[in-house]
């Protein structure tokens, strides 16, 4: 007895589901599902950074210095903004303003650009010092031993991040390509709101790396 | 809290300005409690702003408010299992006893 509020431009949905408005919601339980394991798989560093730096706390204060807040903030602040013009993109085509939910959309792909900018001027820094992770690492130590450790961390959790920044990127071109081509409208745009909430959890998971790294000593 | 999930829930324009403009302020908030020293409280004041950011993150932006219990409780089990994983990591170093070599 579907009201058949969901449905797709051409009236189908997948023939194992007893609706639309099923296919809908199981699309976003399955993205749900996925996004708690990014959780886990973000927090098991999480827990790694706190353990070794309950144990070695010289070791992560001296590498935390080679951070400039600076740029987390700023990186913050752009993905914070990502997030808005993504949820403002779902929230144009659910309007059906697909040509401003564009706009959003391309805003979003480019705050990504600029995050991966940003990372950038970071990370080049940090090879001209020679501040490479474990055993690459050919920098200056300041007498502090095994200060590679911390780069390990730093490299692993921001870079397991930038390649899920990269990821969402890649993701909101396909929406946005698909949104330009007229495949979504009010009644029917899973593909994009399961987009938007993997990118959310990037920005969500940026939320918590900006005061582990840069600001908390 | 609707039990009767609306398939559509439409936030309107002015609920995400004011949680993106309330972001930023927290933002700036934690910046500069950073510079403050509070001692070891200074950890708890940035995760707990972190925490405060990511809450409106997840129920305004991720629309977790308007969700379904299910997908509430599959991002909750999420959180949950990371904390026993941390309470345990936890308990483990806590009650280590140094034990000197005998060899």
């Amino acid at each position: 007895m579907s009201t058949g509020k969901i449905i797709r431009k051409d009236g189908h949905y997948a023939h194992h589901f007893e609706s639309a408005e099923q296919e809908y919601t199981s699309s976003k339980q399955g993205i749900w599902l996925f996004l708690s394991t990014e959780i886990l798989m973000f927090g098991g560093l999480f827990v790694a950074f706190f353990l070794y730096k309950g144990m070695y706390p010289e070791i992560f204060h001296k590498g935390a210095e080679s951070l400039s807040w600076i740029y987390g903030a700023i990186n913050t602040a752009v993905l914070l903004t990502s997030s808005l013009t993504m949820a403002l993109g779902i929230h144009y085509i659910q309007k059906g303003k697909n040509s401003q939910a564009l706009t959003q959309l391309i805003i979003t792909i480019l705050c990504g650009a600029i995050f991966m900018g940003i990372k950038y001027v970071e990370y080049s820094h940090k090879f001209h010092l020679g501040l490479y992770p474990g055993q690459m690492f050919s920098g200056e130590t300041g007498g502090v031993e095994n200060l590679p450790l911390y780069f390990s961390f730093y490299y692993m959790m921001t870079g397991l991040h930038g390649i899920h920044v990269l990821l969402g990127m890649g993701l909101i071109t396909w929406v946005a390509i698909r949104t330009a081509r007229g495949d979504f409208g009010p009644k029917y745009y899973t593909p994009v709101e399961g987009v938007g909430l993997f990118w959310h959890v990037v920005d969500l998971i940026w939320i918590y790396l900006f005061p582990l790294l840069y600001l908390v000593e | 809290m609707s039990e009767h999930h609306d398939v559509y829930h439409l936030t309107p324009f002015k609920t995400y300005m004011v949680v993106f403009l309330s972001l930023l302020v927290l933002t700036v908030l934690t910046v500069w409690v950073a510079t403050v020293d509070f001692g070891a409280a200074n950890a708890f004041i940035a995760f707990g702003i972190a925490t405060v950011k990511a809450m409106l993150v997840l129920l305004y932006f991720m629309h977790l408010k308007y969700e379904v219990t299910t997908n509430r409780v599959i991002m909750a089990s999420g959180f949950f299992f990371l904390a026993l994983l941390f309470i345990f990591v936890l308990i483990d170093i806590v009650t280590r006893v140094p034990v000197e070599s005998t060899l």
